[in-house]
């Protein structure tokens, strides 16, 4: 499978990444050739196959409803980009 | 003095023949004098290193005896780290300083470690080259024109010029096992699940394991006794009762099985003069009583194409937290929330980040699911399969490391040449199987890494075979003249 510059910009979008023609451009020859190479598996002989999505096959562990985790807001909001009050700064969303 | 490994140093802190603080402050300064030709350091902690072999020097005085107590080592920058900055070789990453420390990083605290430092990456562990780090590439110390390997290179190349005596790394797909091979060096990558994923930034959940880097197999399981163990905190951690990865190291290999996949060795692409290394490394283990027959893993060829859909995938779903809001780079002057987000991302990310979160997006998007994920995750299975069917007749398999030796920087441009450098070392992941890789030997002056594979939760025999090979060769001893 080959992808075009518009393809590649639509899945930049999706993936929340500025991109702009030129890189656009850059990309498309790679994602293209990455594409094409995992076309080999559609020779595989899957049929009947369970899907594998954990190598030990294990199943989620579960734990009792408690509180475990102490609150830790001030030190994980040192480190935002901008916070005031307790809260995380972003810009305007409804005017 | 450098020659030493982390094993001997352990012996000697205990004799009391060296001090922590001497031993810290020798490595240090290695690390000042030399790494500049190397990269292989993003942060050294040196101020933190001394309180700590300080620390150590008086729980040594007092008789105590953890396992790790007063050795120096190094973290992979892919491990949080508190109040140290831990960037995972990103941009993005630049400015945190994590306000925790990994599960690793505790454990290693708890056995008395003194850290070095951050080891160089490739950003977020996606590369096989180190090029792709935000800090600029690693060198190899074999030769500075060439690649140390990724993910992991800068602990690689650290401990390979012995600017540690060991260092922690994470294999994704091949990040711990195929730097070690291209740095001349022991590295392993445990059975999924043995190693907390707490505090390890994730690129690929089900695939991505933490384990020891260092010069010996010994070495690497002492390391692996203080890194391992359940951690209710990870919730694919498997609980077992803990265990002493150094305890078959002593054990002789008459009667081992090994089983050597033809797959392996017949493809095109395999450095010759690499398959002349393997092959006189199994006539040193059959001159020890191993008896090794072929085997087949038929449905191999098909790893690296699934793994890049699976990988992708769960790095697309991994890095979506990446926002510029909560922590990380942010862009400058955001229009709106769609401009922060995807002018942080998008200037915060490098290229082969942003290549595999776009075909995570692509193989996940509406109506690709069933041809691209759903396909991947059976295949995974099939190639699971093989290596059940395989060690029902043998113990352990073993084949090289990588098809070729080192490479030079910037000599594998595209992305899909990249990616076949982890030909031999990705099956392994998609298995979630356990998997070294140690030096067997040296062709034009650089290592050449030989690779042997277990069964679930079988590091200590991989590591007893290892060791015993280990003792018959001295190929793990070899530093390069730069830096010996």
């Amino acid at each position: 499978m080959s992808v075009d510059t518009s393809e590649v910009r639509r899945i930049a979008h999706l993936s929340r990444l500025a991109m702009n023609d030129d890189q656009a451009r850059d990309f498309a020859g790679g994602l293209s050739d990455i594409f094409a190479f995992v076309e080999q598996l559609d020779g595989a002989a899957i049929e009947g196959v369970e899907p594998m999505a954990h190598p030990l096959d294990a199943e989620q562990r579960l734990r009792p409803d408690a509180v475990t985790e102490p609150d830790r807001r001030e030190a994980y909001q040192a480190i935002a980009p901008a916070v005031e009050g307790g809260l995380y700064l972003v810009p305007r969303v409804i005017e | 003095m450098a020659q030493e490994t982390l094993s001997g140093w352990v012996r000697k802190l205990q004799a009391r023949e060296i001090s922590s603080r001497e031993l810290t402050q020798l490595y240090l300064d290695r690390i000042e004098r030399l790494d500049p030709q190397l990269n292989s350091f993003i942060t050294v902690t040196a101020e933190q290193a001394l309180a700590q072999a300080e620390a150590a020097d008086a729980r040594l005085a007092k008789g105590e005896q953890t396992p790790l107590l007063g050795v120096p080592i190094a973290q992979k920058d892919i491990f949080c780290t508190e109040g140290v900055r831990t960037s995972c070789g990103s941009r993005m990453l630049d400015p945190f300083v994590s306000p925790y420390n990994a599960t690793v990083v505790e454990r290693m605290n708890a056995a008395g470690a003194v850290m070095l430092g951050k080891t160089n990456m490739d950003e977020f562990a996606m590369g096989s080259s180190n090029e792709t780090s935000f800090y600029g590439p690693v060198r190899n110390p074999w030769d500075t024109e060439r690649v140390p390997g990724g993910s992991s290179g800068g602990s690689a190349a650290a401990v390979g010029a012995r600017l540690v005596p060991g260092a922690t790394g994470t294999d994704t797909g091949g990040s711990i096992r195929q730097p070690a091979a291209f740095c001349g060096i022991t590295g392993l990558k445990p059975t999924y699940g043995r190693v907390s994923r707490y505090g390890m930034i994730a690129f690929a959940s089900s695939l991505d394991q933490g384990g020891p880097m260092a010069a010996t197999a010994e070495d690497c399981g002492q390391m692996l006794n203080a890194m391992a163990g359940f951690d209710e905190r990870d919730s694919t951690s498997v609980e077992r009762p803990a265990e002493d990865f150094t305890a078959a190291l002593n054990q002789d290999l008459k009667g081992l099985r090994i089983g050597l996949p033809t797959e392996f060795f017949g493809e095109a692409g395999l450095d010759e003069r690499v398959r002349g290394v393997i092959d006189a490394a199994i006539e040193v283990l059959k001159g020890r009583g191993a008896e090794v027959r072929e085997v087949g893993l038929p449905n191999s060829h098909l790893s690296v194409p699934a793994y890049y859909v699976v990988a992708p995938a769960e790095c697309s779903s991994n890095l979506a937290r990446f926002d510029g809001v909560r922590y990380g780079y942010r862009c400058e002057n955001p229009e709106d929330l769609m401009d922060l987000y995807t002018r942080s991302r998008g200037e915060g990310f490098g290229d082969e980040v942003k290549r595999r979160i776009m075909v995570g997006t692509y193989v996940l998007s509406a109506g690709y699911y069933d041809a691209y994920y759903l396909k991947a995750q059976k295949v995974r299975r099939i190639i699971a399969d093989d290596f059940r069917r395989a060690f029902a007749d043998v113990d352990v398999l073993l084949a090289p490391t990588t098809p070729e030796l080192p490479f030079a920087l910037g000599a594998k441009a595209d992305p899909v040449s990249m990616y076949l450098s982890d030909i031999y070392t990705i099956a392994a992941n998609l298995a979630g199987l356990p998997a070294m890789s140690l030096p067997a030997g040296e062709i034009d002056g650089l290592p050449v890494g030989l690779q042997l594979i277990g069964n679930y939760f079988d590091e200590a025999r991989l590591l007893g075979v290892a060791h015993q090979y280990q003792q018959e060769t001295d190929w793990h001893t070899r530093v390069p003249a730069a830096f010996a």
